[in-house]
């Protein structure tokens, strides 16, 4: 599968990272690299640091120290819209879907960005807005023909099941084109089969498109599966960082998840 | 265009003798093409929006196809296997390889491995044109023993790139390749569809294999296109019909009405956008001829029930009064019989306020004709449709011969099967099992001669393996499959599929299984809807965990054990089945599943399979336990394999007592 991929030069750096909520120390000193076309999973512990980890790369929390560097432009603060408008999407640990809307809304929803007409334009849904708007419509069509959700296009996806909503929601940060995205947790909660599918889609998005990601995932035999390199957080520190079967065998990898006592 | 402007002046020089008769696809698609180019011949959904093919469009995709095939080295008599859902280039491939001379074998699309390797060895498939990467995969999987496939085309490009096999084309690469083909050959396609004559083969169908091993119908030209065009005269099929395809390909009735019936009458056929939107699709199409088996009608039927139950207080009185004016006057109005004018005056209103709402929901606004078969449809599901004002009818058919009989208009009775078309010749053996000649009658079975000479006897007549007898009408009943029908142990009548389809009608019960041969009473095996049983359940607050537990529940034995009841009440009606009442049952803890073998591909039951995995089962039922203990193997959709252990409950079912003739006058 990945003799034809080319994972490339870094799309994103993050330097020397440090974060802390009054006197507690989220994340120390933590540098990661994310590269090109790659899928990299974030691991670790309960409260290793790793959603803190996302949050500050797309722009949620503000560092105390450190740098990120995306695509050649190094900040050190900056807002999630910014972040967005960059072209850094996210889905989240628990689904944040607009759920009184349809899936196809949803989606649409993450197009936003890309729309050049003003409100206004839009509310009269006539010549260039209307045809802006279908070329949207086209390109969120082919996420839902993508992902295989054509059966609940117009449901509202509140009444659909928590594995389907994962999925939208992966639709809706696909639907930025987004040159990182970021995922918290795509499979928590799901069942075999769900978890299967999920992964499925994951490897296929970062195959046909090329997408960069970066993903936070608890089960162990989906992240070796799917990722070409693992970084391991315990404690706010980076401890491991390499290609999934390194890290496997990696001894403070094995100490952290196993409970050595820390100094 | 072009290639249908070569094709046909082409074509005109062999003569006008090869064209006089349009005596197989190829050229019925090419007449089509030239006589109305741009009428739709297929539709598909795509990203959301339905695409049109015209018939020209059609004979030039085909066309593209069978050079491309020609290139690949397909040759006079090879097989093409075709695997897929309903898509068009799945479609055009039947065609394709008959332009060629050669024979489209459709494999069931949700077959595993196993199975779709038996059929393309028998088959001795050479090309397999499938639609996707899980196609794909599953002939990857068998390859290595299919020493005659030579390749395979595949339609949906997604997540085949890093597939680097040679023996492996996209579907695009072969239409490029039959483009510089033709242009390298001109004239050679028009001449080998100038060959194809009438009685060739023309296609091979798998049998769903009830018992054992599926079996091959090779079916003519002839067969398929004059049974096709006797039904399309009797029931007045034009041009302008919508049709929605969705059963499987490689089923004999789609073969008909989604393929042939559609060349031969030149009516447009849509393929759904996936197996989940078929029921949305349906209700933006709209079609106005419709097939589909007992179970889809049944399936809908129990979606409209459940939706009505959780529906406010007016909206389920309005329902459930004017579904009774239905039934009174709906059917008879339909079959232009006399009506009172009240009731027709309360048609009319129920009409704008409950009908005409639910059928456009439905889809069902435009519905000119419906058929189903496969199996008998319960009388109370045929009344429903019928008593909406949606003609559905029931005809009889076989793999083996096409369509044998249909209910005339006007004559509709939930309990037959119709009369002969055209062509068909029946009648009822010593044995009650019907036998027939038609012209639809099939060729024999692909290399097996012994079931070949079994099923075609020497004196002509086919043996359909049904039982059946004439009634006064005229109109032939269907009671079961001929060697299924048998006797309790004190001699009472016992059909089986007649029990099940009564059980079935149940919104609550999916699948039964009845036992009763040489045992003293009837006894059944219950497959609850989850869906229909999980809302039951939902709405008197009832929890469970999932489908084994909910199947457990005293809750739900009495739900079930009332609908039995019910059903002892029908038999008690019928005189010589009054004695086959059923007296104990067990709810299944798991569904029936074609993957585990209990039920077969067009989702028939497999009795004495069942019977034997379910032994511990069926013998408590005979005995006097109060529940029974078993270990049964699944597979899970993944393919691997667990074992389920399970203790059911066994339950007792009152027995009605036979109607009226006990107490006679004075």
């Amino acid at each position: 599968m990945s003799a034809a991929k080319r994972i490339g030069e870094p799309i994103l750096r993050a330097d020397r990272i440090s974060l802390a909520f009054g006197g507690v120390k989220a994340l120390t000193d933590i540098s990661i690299e994310i590269r090109q076309h790659e899928i990299l999973a974030i691991i670790g512990p309960n409260g290793a640091g790793k959603t803190s980890m996302l949050n500050v790369i797309n722009g949620f929390y503000h560092p105390q120290q450190g740098t990120i560097t995306f695509k050649g432009a190094t900040r050190r603060r900056m807002r999630p819209y910014q972040a967005a408008a960059q072209g850094i999407a996210r889905t989240f640990q628990n689904v944040a879907l607009f759920r009184g809307m349809t899936t196809l809304d949803n989606i649409m929803t993450g197009r936003l960005l890309r729309m050049k007409r003003n409100f206004l334009w839009q509310a009269l849904h006539w010549g260039p807005a209307l045809k802006e708007e279908l070329e949207h419509r086209e390109f969120a069509e082919r996420i839902i023909d993508f992902l295989e959700i054509q059966a609940i296009r117009k449901t509202p996806v509140g009444q659909l099941p928590y594995g389907l909503q994962k999925r939208v929601e992966l639709g809706r940060a696909l639907a930025m084109e987004p040159d990182l995205l970021l995922l918290d947790e795509p499979m928590a909660g799901m069942n075999v089969e769900e978890k299967e599918d999920m992964s499925r889609f994951i490897l296929d998005v970062n195959d046909e498109f090329g997408t960069t990601m970066a993903l936070i995932e608890h089960d162990m035999g989906v992240v070796m599966d799917i990722s070409d390199r693992v970084v391991v957080l315990d404690y706010g520190r980076k401890i491991a960082d390499g290609a999934p079967d390194a890290v496997r065998a990696d001894r403070a990898v094995i100490d952290a998840y196993l409970g050595v006592p820390h100094e | 265009m072009a290639l249908v402007e070569t094709a046909r002046s082409v074509a005109l020089p062999v003569g006008r003798g090869a064209r006089d008769r349009l005596d197989t696809f190829p050229k019925l698609l090419l007449d089509r093409a030239a006589r109305s180019p741009h009428r739709p011949a297929i539709r598909e959904k795509n990203f959301g929006i339905w695409q049109s093919w015209s018939w020209g469009d059609t004979a030039r995709e085909v066309q593209e196809l069978a050079a491309g095939l020609a290139a690949l080295g397909f040759k006079r008599g090879d097989k093409l296997g075709i695997i897929g859902d309903n898509r068009p280039r799945l479609y055009w491939a039947i065609p394709a390889a008959q332009a060629l001379g050669g024979v489209p074998v459709p494999v069931y699309q949700d077959a595993v491995a196993a199975e779709m390797e038996f059929v393309l060895d028998h088959a001795e498939v050479r090309f397999v044109i499938a639609e996707d990467q899980e196609q794909v995969d599953k002939l990857l999987a068998v390859r290595e023993r299919l020493p005659r496939l030579e390749g395979i085309i595949y339609d949906d490009p997604r997540g085949m790139r890093h597939y680097a096999y040679p023996f492996l084309h996209a579907y695009e690469a072969i239409q490029e390749q039959g483009r510089r083909f033709a242009a390298a050959h001109p004239g050679f396609l028009a001449q080998e569809i100038a060959k194809g004559k009438g009685d060739d083969l023309a296609v091979i169908l798998y049998t769903s294999g009830t018992t054992g091993q599926p079996k091959g119908v090779m079916l003519s030209f002839d067969n398929v296109i004059i049974t096709a065009q006797n039904a399309i005269e009797r029931e007045g099929l034009r041009e302008d019909e919508e049709v929605l395809a969705y059963l499987p390909i490689a089923w004999a009735g789609d073969h008909i009405f989604s393929f042939a019936q559609s060349y031969c009458a030149g009516f447009c056929v849509s393929c759904p956008e996936s197996g989940a939107t078929v029921m949305i699709d349906l209700r933006e199409l709209g079609p106005t001829y419709f097939f589909a088996p007992p179970r889809i009608y049944e399936n809908i039927l129990t979606q409209v029930m459940i939706r009505m139950e959780d529906a406010g207080w007016l909206k389920r009185r309005m329902f459930h009064y004017f579904m009774g004016v239905a039934r009174r006057a709906g059917g008879r109005i339909l079959d232009k019989e006399r009506v009172s004018p009240k009731d027709r005056l309360l048609y009319w209103l129920g009409g704008i306020l409950v009908y005409g709402p639910l059928k456009n929901t439905l889809g069902f606004s435009r519905i000119r004709l419906a058929y189903t078969a496969g199996e008998a449809i319960g009388p109370d599901l045929f009344t429903f449709y019928r008593s909406l004002g949606i003609n559905i009818k029931q005809l009889y058919a076989m793999t083996e011969a096409s369509i044998l009989c249909i209910q005339p208009n006007g004559e509709v009775k939930p309990n037959t099967v119709g009369t002969p078309v055209d062509g068909v010749e029946l009648k009822i053996a010593e044995n009650g099992e019907v036998l027939y000649r038609s012209p639809g009658v099939f060729a024999g079975y692909f290399k097996n001669a012994p079931a070949t000479a079994e099923t075609k006897r020497a004196d002509g007549w086919v043996h359909s393996g049904d039982a059946g007898f004439f009634g006064e009408d005229g109109h032939l009943h269907i009671i079961d499959r001929a060697k299924d029908v048998g006797k309790l142990r004190d001699g009472t009548l016992f059909a089986p599929k007649f029990i099940e389809n009564k059980l079935k009608f149940s919104p609550y019960i999916k699948e039964a299984v009845a036992y009763g041969p040489d045992r003293p009473y009837t006894a059944v095996l219950v497959n609850i809807d989850a869906q229909a049983v999980g809302n039951w359940a939902e709405r008197r607050g009832i929890t469970y965990g999932g489908y084994a537990d909910l199947a457990a529940l005293d809750a739900v034995y009495d739900l079930v054990r009332e609908c039995i009841e019910q059903v002892n009440r029908d038999l008690a009606r019928e005189p010589h089945l009054a004695g086959s009442q059923i007296r104990r049952f067990l709810v299944l803890h798991k569904e029936l599943d074609a993957d585990d073998g209990e039920l077969t591909r067009t989702r028939k039951v497999r009795r004495r399979f069942i019977g034997e995995r379910f032994k511990p089962f069926v013998e408590a039922l005979y005995s006097d336990a109060k529940t029974a203990r078993i270990e049964t193997e699944v597979t899970f959709e993944d393919g691997r394999k667990g074992m389920l252990k399970a203790e059911l409950k066994i339950g007792d079912a009152a027995i009605a007592t036979p109607a009226a003739p006990l107490r006679k006058a004075g």
